[in-house]
């Protein structure tokens, strides 16, 4: 039953995210759009992740497979771009 | 031939840990292969700021929302249809996977009519690298929708078919994760591509 | 495959009994698939082989003499194409490592049979997509740098695809073998007590499951420039072609830790046995594999030096580039160390693992010349560095693999390998290899630049030098392989276990049974207690 229950509330937060961040792109904060857009995703995929695809409740060697590849991720972005930036 | 897939495992709970160890390894690989273009992204962002600017509001940003509705939908959808098979459900688990499949093509659907709108308009992969990453970035992510179709449908044959219960659904739950991250990835891009200029 | 012949004492051929098409095509035995990627992957090491001999008699003078400048162009991309992805970076994982992963952690299979199944076809489609390109072949040079590559007339496209299919079969294989060492390691087996060669596939893994998808894309996009005009490495579209080197490196400079970790495993492996002697260092050579896969994913810059890549970036990668010798190092001082005071018995597998060492460290000794930023810019794209990485690639993995495949010649085919003739074999194949490659050091140093079919006249003299080294090789090989052949059906019985190793895959019949064990063996030790008591 709970289960059910959790599903629901993620998905009615996921909604609310979502409209919120629809919204929020017609008001012009500049720089600011970038980071509250990328912040509200983050928190969406945060939610996906540890409650539907279940890795609040999963061991460290499950959690290595999800994050380890994030920081792989991060390398490959901000290698390439210290070239592109420092020309 | 003698197939070793049973004896392998000490047990079904294993099995499943096996299972969903692969599948999460198989994610691994989709957050570099996505990773790719979100660098491409990044650099041409940051050197061209301008292009964004100005092509972005060329996409539709109903469209983008009510796809990214669309997969939040079926993301729950699918969940509740798993949460339902644990508990042996099994004709719950057949409407959810339907319900997943009708919200999956929906996404199809309104990514079709949106490619129409800019291919009449002549906003094309080659146009500006603002477009070749639209198309390349919604294009990978589509055919990875399509894949994840497969497998839900795949999922509902056997379904039909009573291969699940509430001990062993192993495969319901991997096709699961692999929907999820499909999932995720769009809740990057609709704010990426659409929303921030 | 027909291999029972009237010499075998017995008739049990364990995994080797059932015939028939069907029985090796749908087969979800991992020593078949191993098998049958072992086939596939050395017929490319053969063809790109007779490439490379081609290459060489043309070089003999300088000037396009035998073929034109673009058919050479094309001679040396398919050289390197065929070699890179279609031999060396599956061969020791999809072919030793399929075969005895399982049996080393005691387990019947991998985690996923039928995944590893599709995968070998996979493969085999991706190497089909690959010859289909030849109707108009690449003169790209393996590294397919734009903007050439996006507007040349070769069918850039095709092979773009058969390259992707490629690596999608090295992620699976990845995929299954890190399962695989994580859930199906038999009972007592913890991870120190698991061979090295294990981690060291472990390692390899990582990199195979997070590199390869990158270079994935990056094929993508440049199949999209070319059909749709996408324009991320097109200037004229506000791309930069440095973007496609930036990702092709991503990949590839990790890639070559995939081919090397692998055959230092294996060179780890036949280091204590041919010693007697429990490995020096356990833990550092398992976490040196470990910290090369992790240090050979910072460093893919260091290919971009001359190629317009900022000044910070090239610092940043040259310094980052020098760190990868520390694991290197502590492998090659363990070896060394174990070596020291053992009881060495020079059979075929140990004098390759020996020719490893010594080959790979002037290989590897090569590399800081090319890693440092003053001495890549006069060697960048000369006969040097043609030289550095056939000394790591070809004088490490290679012989690494020759050594891997005549320790478990007697596991897989139930036979011995002919001793005399393999190590006459190995004299043809180590002169030969020396003559022809270390020249290059010489050239490269004398600015010969690679991808060239003209040279300047004084350096005809170490070109022919370079290229009779090739036929000595050449007829190494041969020998090689004609003994292989021979010794599968002629060579003599194989106890199950003839070299007294003490992993476990020597603890089955040779050939083993379809499903490995009869029963799951317990592991209560690690296996390298050598020399503790009488064998």
């Amino acid at each position: 039953m709970s289960a059910y229950r959790t599903y629901i509330i993620v998905w009615i937060a996921l909604l609310i995210l979502t409209v919120l961040t629809w919204g929020i792109s017609y008001i012009n904060l500049g720089m600011g759009n970038v980071a509250v857009a990328l912040l509200i995703a983050s928190l969406k995929a945060a939610l996906v992740a540890l409650f539907f695809m279940h890795l609040r409740y999963e061991n460290r060697l499950v959690w290595a497979f999800a994050l380890v590849p994030l920081l792989f991720l991060a390398l490959i972005i901000f290698g390439t771009l210290a070239d592109t930036m420092s020309r | 031939m003698h197939d070793v897939t049973e004896t392998k495992t000490h047990s079904s709970g294993q099995a499943l840990e096996t299972a969903k160890l692969g599948i999460w390894c198989f994610l691994a690989t989709e957050v570099l292969l996505f990773g790719a273009l979100f660098t491409a992204y990044t650099i041409f962002r940051v050197s061209d700021p301008q292009m964004f600017l100005t092509e972005h509001l060329k996409l539709n940003r109903i469209f983008g929302a009510v796809n990214t509705i669309v997969l939040i939908c079926s993301s729950l959808s699918v969940a509740l249809g798993i949460a339902a098979i644990r508990q042996g459900k099994q004709r719950m688990l057949r409407i959810c996977l339907i319900l997943t499949l009708v919200l999956a093509a929906t996404f199809l659907g309104v990514k079709y009519a949106e490619y129409s709108e800019h291919i009449a308009r002549g906003e094309l992969p080659g146009t500006n690298n603002f477009f070749s990453l639209y198309y390349m970035m919604t294009g990978l992510h589509a055919i990875h929708v399509c894949g994840g179709m497969a497998a839900l449908g795949t999922m509902l044959v056997m379904a039909y078919r009573g291969k699940f219960s509430a001990e062993y659904n192993t495969p319901v739950e991997i096709t699961g994760l692999y929907w999820h991250f499909v999932d995720l990835v769009w809740i990057y891009l609709f704010p990426l591509l659409y929303l921030i200029g | 495959m027909t291999d029972v012949t009237a010499h075998t004492a017995t008739d049990d051929r364990g995994y080797l009994t059932e015939k028939g098409f069907w029985s090796w095509a749908a087969t979800l035995d991992h020593k078949r698939i191993g098998v049958m990627y072992f086939y596939t992957t050395f017929l490319f090491f053969l063809l790109g082989g007779l490439l490379a001999l081609v290459v060489r008699l043309e070089l003999m003078t300088p000037g396009p003499s035998l073929i034109s400048d673009h058919a050479f162009d094309v001679l040396y991309t398919m050289h390197g194409n065929m070699m890179i992805f279609l031999f060396i970076i599956p061969a020791i994982p999809s072919a030793l490592g399929n075969f005895f992963i399982p049996m080393m952690v005691g387990a019947r299979d991998v985690a996923f049979p039928r995944l590893n199944l599709a995968g070998y076809w996979i493969f085999v489609a991706g190497v089909i997509v690959v010859l289909a390109s030849l109707v108009q072949p690449m003169d790209t040079g393996w590294t397919f740098y734009t903007p050439y590559s996006a507007k040349t007339g070769a069918a850039v496209t095709t092979i773009s695809f058969g390259i992707f299919l490629v690596g999608m079969s090295s992620i699976v294989t990845g995929l299954n073998f890190i399962v695989t060492i994580h859930q199906l390691r038999a009972p007592g087996l913890t991870w120190f007590r698991l061979p090295l060669f294990i981690w060291a596939m472990y390692a390899t893994s990582i990199i195979q499951v997070l590199a390869t998808p990158v270079v994935g894309v990056t094929f993508l996009l440049l199949a999209a420039e070319r059909l749709l005009g996408v324009g991320f490495f097109d200037p004229a579209k506000g791309g930069d072609p440095l973007l496609f080197q930036q990702f092709f490196w991503f990949y590839s400079h990790p890639v070559v830790y995939v081919m090397i970790l692998p055959a230092m495993g294996i060179i780890t492996e036949i280091i204590p046995v041919f010693s007697r002697k429990p490995i020096f260092g356990y833990k550092a050579i398992a976490y040196s594999s470990l910290s090369i896969a992790f240090i050979g994913f910072l460093v893919w810059g260091h290919h971009m030096f001359v190629s317009g890549m900022s000044n910070t970036a090239s610092v940043i990668f040259s310094f980052l580039t020098f760190f990868v010798a520390v694991p290197t190092g502590i492998k090659v001082f363990n070896w060394i160390a174990t070596l020291y005071r053992g009881s060495i018995f020079l059979d075929s597998p140990m004098l390759y693992a020996l020719t490893f060492i010594f080959l790979f460290i002037i290989g590897g000794l090569t590399g800081p010349f090319l890693g440092a930023l003053a001495t890549n810019v006069p060697l960048h794209d000369t006969y040097f560095v043609v030289a550095h990485f056939h000394y790591t690639i070809m004088g490490g993995t290679v012989m690494g693999y020759f050594a891997g495949l005549h320790y478990w010649f007697p596991k897989m085919t139930g036979r011995m390998v002919n001793e005399k003739v393999a190590k006459l074999a190995w004299v043809f194949i180590f002169i030969g290899f020396n003559i022809t490659f270390f020249t290059m050091f010489i050239l490269g140093l004398m600015g010969m630049p690679r991808r060239y079919a003209e040279y300047l006249p004084q350096q005809q003299g170490l070109n022919i030098v370079a290229t009779v080294g090739s036929w000595i090789l050449a007829v190494g090989v041969l020998i090689m392989v004609g003994n292989f052949i021979r010794d599968m059906f002629h060579g003599a019985q194989a106890t199950a276990n003839p070299w007294h190793s003490k992993t476990l895959e020597w603890q089955t019949a040779s050939p083993p049974a379809t499903e490995n064990f009869e029963e799951i063996p317990v592991v209560t030790e690690w296996p390298y207690s050598y020399g503790k008591k009488k064998e």
